[in-house]
């Protein structure tokens, strides 16, 4: 399978950052981490806009830098395409002319997005005639993703394009994103401070703090890595799974979905019976029973589970790390911990109280 | 009437020196405001504070150290081998460095309100170094040359002092309005120092009120 392999070491006057990057050149790679953690420094490493005087980027098998032997391409002939987190529109050409910038300077023989292809997935044909500054936030943002795609590029660079959006302009393009990505089939990396963003985008998570990486793997693992817990601890992420629909109960106004053999259930969904759908648990929504229970209980969601790792968060409560097919976390009582007698390999029931969507998530 | 033949020549002689001069200032200036623009370089306050001294400098004494370089005995006269003290050559170079601030300090305005986005933006789309300058940046820093060109015309055809010390007054030759006029005057021929200077006058408040209107009127537009 094709990797990015990336290194950097480079200083600036009030910070360091020194990373090495392994990932498939596949599925959509957020890089997630605080402001200042180096998130956009390091997507401008790969672009080759900042240049680390040690460096080295590979995407495949080309090469794109190697300061040990000197070779850094400028990003004007990488296969890159980049959307910014302010739009950065010719003002001086209209919406079409934008678009047309970067497709006019490939040759022929490398176009393999259409025009027409940008503007249906991205819905902006009404603007074509437009002059940019007459779009709003949303649109322009749109205007410069279908750019960048236009270039064909190889791996498309993503930094925070959603941070001057509000909320609701930002559900109209994260869908977008998503969609793109499933239809041109285009490895993305996407920089990120939003736990929104990552839930509904992200394949796989890359985790930096203060220039350093801290975590890389798929979405799930890390969020619910000890790591993950440490610098983000009040998000209480429990899992996030990738479940399918398996049958609707209007009756009751829910849908069953299916992960690994086991169900849950949420509310109603208006999705075709097999479709995909993420779902979202806190930690603080999962509850833990040593034994099956014989009468009857309320919650409707409850998963089998083997404990993995007990992590002491402070002095009052602790995470329990289980595996139901995929990791999940409960975060419950040292009191109830000791009480049960938890240990690492027992098997448990695990009571979810709340499942969300991602359509309720917001920061 | 009061213009003759020798105030036309004056006339020829001056748009050619103002055109001269801006031109060989926007080949000269353009890559010097870039890089003072974007440097981070400890020099760069030198190099501003060298460019913007014929602002506050008394042109005499800006014409007296050309006049020495340009003479026979100094750096620019020896390279040469020949003096282009009161040559048209000698005031093209001079009016260069006088009118210089008033063409590198609005195209190093316009570079700097540009921003490297844009820049960055259009290597992302595959646009080499100078293919992303001429189609991205130059259209957005358009104005800043508009600026540019007519402060540097403008401010080369109002010089004096320079033009005195370095050109004389040659008719024909280094004869420039300015010079003209106070020839006029030294001569008594008010009718004739009042005709150029009204004309002037008119041309100067012209030429400014149309870069206002145009900046104000015409949003820069490509396609």
């Amino acid at each position: 399978m094709s990797r990015l392999i990336a290194r950097f070491d480079v200083c600036y006057p009030s910070f360091h950052l020194n990373v090495s990057l392994d990932v498939p050149t596949s599925g959509i790679t957020v890089l997630f981490g605080p402001s200042g953690s180096g998130k956009t420094t390091l997507l401008r490493c790969l672009a080759g806009l900042e240049r680390a005087s040690d460096g080295f980027m590979q995407f495949g098998n080309d090469v794109w830098q190697d300061e040990a032997r000197g070779v850094c391409q400028p990003l004007s002939t990488r296969p890159i395409g980049y959307v910014f987190q302010e739009p950065r529109l010719f003002p001086h050409y209209s919406v079409r002319s934008n678009l047309l910038y970067g497709y006019k300077r490939i040759s022929a023989e490398e176009r393999r997005i259409s025009i027409e292809q940008v503007v249906t997935i991205l819905g902006i044909g009404h603007l074509l005639d437009r002059r940019t500054h007459k779009l709003s936030g949303g649109e322009q943002q749109r205007v410069a993703i279908g750019r960048a795609l236009l270039t064909s590029p190889k791996l498309l660079l993503m930094d925070e394009p959603l941070t001057s959006l509000d909320i609701q302009r930002k559900q109209e393009i994260l869908p977008f994103i998503r969609r793109l990505h499933e239809e041109v089939r285009i490895p993305v990396i996407y920089v990120s401070h939003a736990i929104s963003e990552i839930l509904q985008l992200a394949d796989r998570v890359v985790l930096l703090k203060q220039g350093i990486l801290v975590g890389v793997g798929a979405l799930n693992e890390v969020l619910t890595s000890l790591e993950f817990r440490k610098s983000f601890g009040s998000l209480r992420v429990g899992a996030v799974l990738d479940a399918r629909v398996a049958s609707h109960e209007p009756q009751y106004g829910l849908s069953k979905l299916e992960f690994k053999g086991q169900f849950l259930f949420v509310p109603l969904q208006l999705v075709a019976i097999g479709q995909p759908l993420r779902v979202h648990i806190f930690s603080n929504d999962v509850s833990l029973v040593v034994d099956r229970m014989t009468s009857a209980t309320s919650v409707l969601n409850i998963l089998e589970a083997t404990i993995v790792e007990i992590r002491e968060i402070d002095q009052s409560s602790a995470d329990v790390l289980l595996d139901i097919g995929a990791p999940l976390v409960a975060t419950i009582t040292r009191k109830s911990l000791a009480h049960l007698g938890l240990k690492p390999g027992h098997r448990v029931f695990a009571l979810i109280k709340a499942v969300a969507l991602n359509e309720e998530l917001t920061e | 009437m009061a213009i003759t033949e020798l105030d036309l020549s004056a006339l020829w002689v001056t748009l050619r020196l103002a055109t001269m001069t801006v031109v060989v200032l926007l080949i000269v200036g353009t890559p010097l405001a870039w890089w003072l623009a974007h440097t981070r370089s400890r020099v760069r306050p030198i190099v501003e504070a060298l460019v913007a001294l014929p602002i506050v400098l008394p042109p005499t004494v800006l014409g007296f150290y050309i006049l020495v370089a340009l003479g026979p005995h100094g750096p620019l006269g020896w390279l040469t081998n020949f003096t282009l003290a009161f040559t048209f050559t000698g005031l093209v170079i001079a009016s260069v460095f006088y009118s210089m601030p008033f063409v590198i300090q609005p195209l190093q305005g316009a570079f700097e309100a540009a921003g490297k986005g844009p820049l960055e933006a259009a290597w992302s789309l595959r646009a080499s170094k100078m293919d992303a300058f001429l189609t991205v940046i130059s259209p957005i820093a358009l104005r800043g040359y508009i600026s540019a060109v007519v402060l540097g015309f403008a401010h080369t055809i109002g010089e004096f002092g320079v033009v005195l010390m370095v050109g004389g007054s040659i008719p024909g030759q280094t004869r420039v309005l300015s010079t003209t006029i106070f020839s006029h005057v030294e001569a008594m021929e008010y009718a004739q120092a009042h005709a150029i200077s009204a004309c002037m006058l008119v041309f100067s408040f012209l030429v400014l009120l149309g870069v206002y209107i145009a900046n104000r009127r015409f949003p820069i537009h490509v396609s």
